[in-house]
């Protein structure tokens, strides 16, 4: 099937609401963009530090084995067995010198390739598989494996660009600074949403929601549509990076911006404000900096909590979030327990984020009976050229998420912005 | 030996909790905290992988108004009403004289503004229980969450 999309803006200012909603379209984005030319983030180097150590995880739809062999290396590689499709690891991570299916013992190097069959010359002569079965025809398949500042990333592609071409200098410039040091993992929070996963890819290319949204950030005092920040966008506009200053504006700037919203801050104060403090750790005074990569991963700073988030797809329907929480090993006691105190405003329960999942669900379940020619509208920022914003209030970046979307899925429009 | 009438207190206390998050009284929940109270909500994985993250970390009792302010006047999440089925309440251990350990299980049911109900939450609460004279409240509370992926997201307590 060619899939035909009536775009009815070429700046993608407009996206039609069943293209969150189509199961056609959503076997073509598995084909097309998580097993096509694009790079994944699969886990962070710190979860499998030793020899033998392994984690399991998707890329789309997907199931995932991520391998450090003897010699350090890591490898990736689909978690389905050649024989009969099982998955052949079922934990979540673990230590290992070889992987076994529990169907029929068929067992696999930390590579992948395949070196054992029971029973492969039968018993006592009978049986068995014939003598032209090669194993080596019959690993698991392999991906491409780069690894950059310690976050691993797979490819199903062996033509695709590099991976250091593929993130481009603004999202290597965003990841070396959050990774400038060695890191510690401190733990894990995952949710389900019920709602398309490119909703909340979009989610993370909309500046304009956040101070709206999330009010938690407004009324104290944390975040503020008013403070110095902006978007910027990698040159293909497929990955963004949302940024504001700490101090960059005062309570009467932000009364004046909301208008008819009411700002809270003067009537109400934490009582424990420790969850807000913001220790500068970098040479810049960013105090939130959440990029977005294309398509699955996001790796964000907020005051001082750190974590990489990864978007697995679950059916057209939902996907699952999963947040990776992070510190730094020269952390003292203090730094660590001031991080996971700043846990509070991320994950499924955040203050300031628990309103996305909201949101998304919402967005889904009112959308999903749309006509064809029924659109969405994304304007703030302006129409026409997409291109980085010096100023907060703007969801361009999303639509530099589609025009990539677009490109990869063959669905671009005439003359389409890119 | 454990006074009967300190078993009955903690049983009235489990209740009330439960009570309190069903019936929307946030703010009477909090009276059932002491004002040096530690409250948090851990994920069961990590638990298991002996990782401090938690999706939710009040270490004292303003933290804990604070979550309720929030929810109050600045969060917005699902339009729900909570169900909390609280069993096996197990008396552990008597730290001393005015503290008990105490563990519980919980199922916390949802429904939806529609109607539709479901189990959103299950798993263990491992408590330590203060005496002020023979009245009990929570000096801690950690709510081990076993669906450790949670459905949707999170706003009320557990």
């Amino acid at each position: 099937m060619s899939l035909n999309v009536e775009w009815q803006r070429r700046d993608y200012s407009r996206v039609p609401y069943w293209l969150y909603h189509d199961t056609d379209l959503y076997n073509h984005e598995q084909k097309l963009i998580f097993r096509g030319t694009t790079w994944s983030y699969l886990c962070l180097e710190a979860e499998i530090p030793e020899v033998g150590d392994f984690k399991t995880t998707w890329v789309g739809d997907t199931p995932i084995l991520i391998n450090r062999n003897k010699d350090g290396k890591i490898h990736a590689v689909v978690n389905r067995c050649a024989h009969r499709g099982a998955a052949v690891c079922r934990h979540a991570q673990g230590n290992t010198k070889v992987h076994t299916c529990i169907y029929h013992r068929w067992s696999y190097d930390l590579t992948g390739n395949l070196i054992g069959i029971p029973f492969q010359r039968g018993i006592q002569g009978m049986g068995g598989m014939d003598d032209d079965f090669d194993k080596a025809d019959h690993g698991l398949r392999k991906l491409r494996v780069a690894c950059y500042q310690g976050i691993i990333f797979g490819s199903f592609s062996e033509d695709s660009e590099d991976l250091e071409d593929y993130l481009g200098p603004m999202m290597q410039g965003h990841i070396t600074r959050l990774f400038c040091k060695p890191i510690k993992i401190l733990g894990y929070q995952r949710q389900r949403i019920h709602g398309n996963w490119k909703l909340y890819l979009e989610n993370l290319r909309d500046t304009y929601h956040a101070s709206l949204l999330h009010e938690f950030l407004v009324t104290f005092g944390l975040d503020r549509a008013t403070q110095k920040g902006g978007v910027e966008m990698d040159e293909r506009h497929r990955h963004n990076l949302t940024y504001a200053h700490a101090s960059s504006d005062n309570d009467s700037d932000a009364k004046e911006a909301y208008g008819g919203h009411e700002i809270n801050s003067d009537k109400l104060k934490l009582l424990d404000p420790s969850l807000l403090e913001f220790r500068q750790e970098y040479t810049d005074d960013r105090n939130l900096a959440i990029s977005t990569m294309f398509p699955n991963a996001s790796f964000q700073q907020l005051n001082n909590s750190l974590a990489t988030r990864q978007i697995q797809p679950k059916g057209v329907n939902a996907f699952d979030l999963i947040w990776t929480y992070f510190g730094y090993t020269d952390d003292d006691t203090d730094m660590t327990n001031h991080r996971l105190r700043q846990l509070n405003l991320f994950g499924p329960g955040g203050l300031v984020s628990m309103e996305d999942a909201e949101a998304i669900e919402i967005a889904h379940k009112a959308s999903f009976s749309e006509e064809r020619d029924s659109s969405t509208v994304i304007e703030v920022g302006g129409k026409g050229e997409i291109s980085d914003r010096a100023y907060r209030v703007n969801d361009v970046p999303i639509r530099g998420f589609w025009s990539y979307y677009a490109e990869l899925m063959g669905i671009e429009p005439d003359g389409a912005f890119r | 030996m454990i006074e009967v009438e300190k078993r009955f207190a903690i049983e009235d206390l489990y209740s009330a909790y439960g009570s309190c998050l069903d019936n929307d009284k946030l703010e009477e929940w909090l009276d059932l905290f002491v004002e040096k109270c530690v409250y948090k909500i851990t994920p069961k994985q990590n638990v298991t992988l002996g990782l401090p993250v938690t999706l939710m970390l009040c270490e004292n009792k303003n933290m804990l108004r604070d979550r309720i302010v929030s929810l109050r006047q600045a969060n917005e999440y699902s339009i729900h009403t909570d169900k909390h089925l609280i069993s096996n309440v197990c008396i552990k251990a008597e730290v001393d004289a005015n503290i008990m350990m105490v563990e519980a299980n919980y199922a916390l049911f949802q429904t939806d503004n529609e109607g539709n109900g479901s189990l959103y939450s299950f798993g263990t609460y491992i408590d330590e229980v203060f005496f002020n004279k023979n009245v009990p409240k929570f000096l801690s509370k950690t709510v081990i969450v076993e669906n450790w992926s949670i459905p949707h997201m999170l706003s009320t307590p557990i």
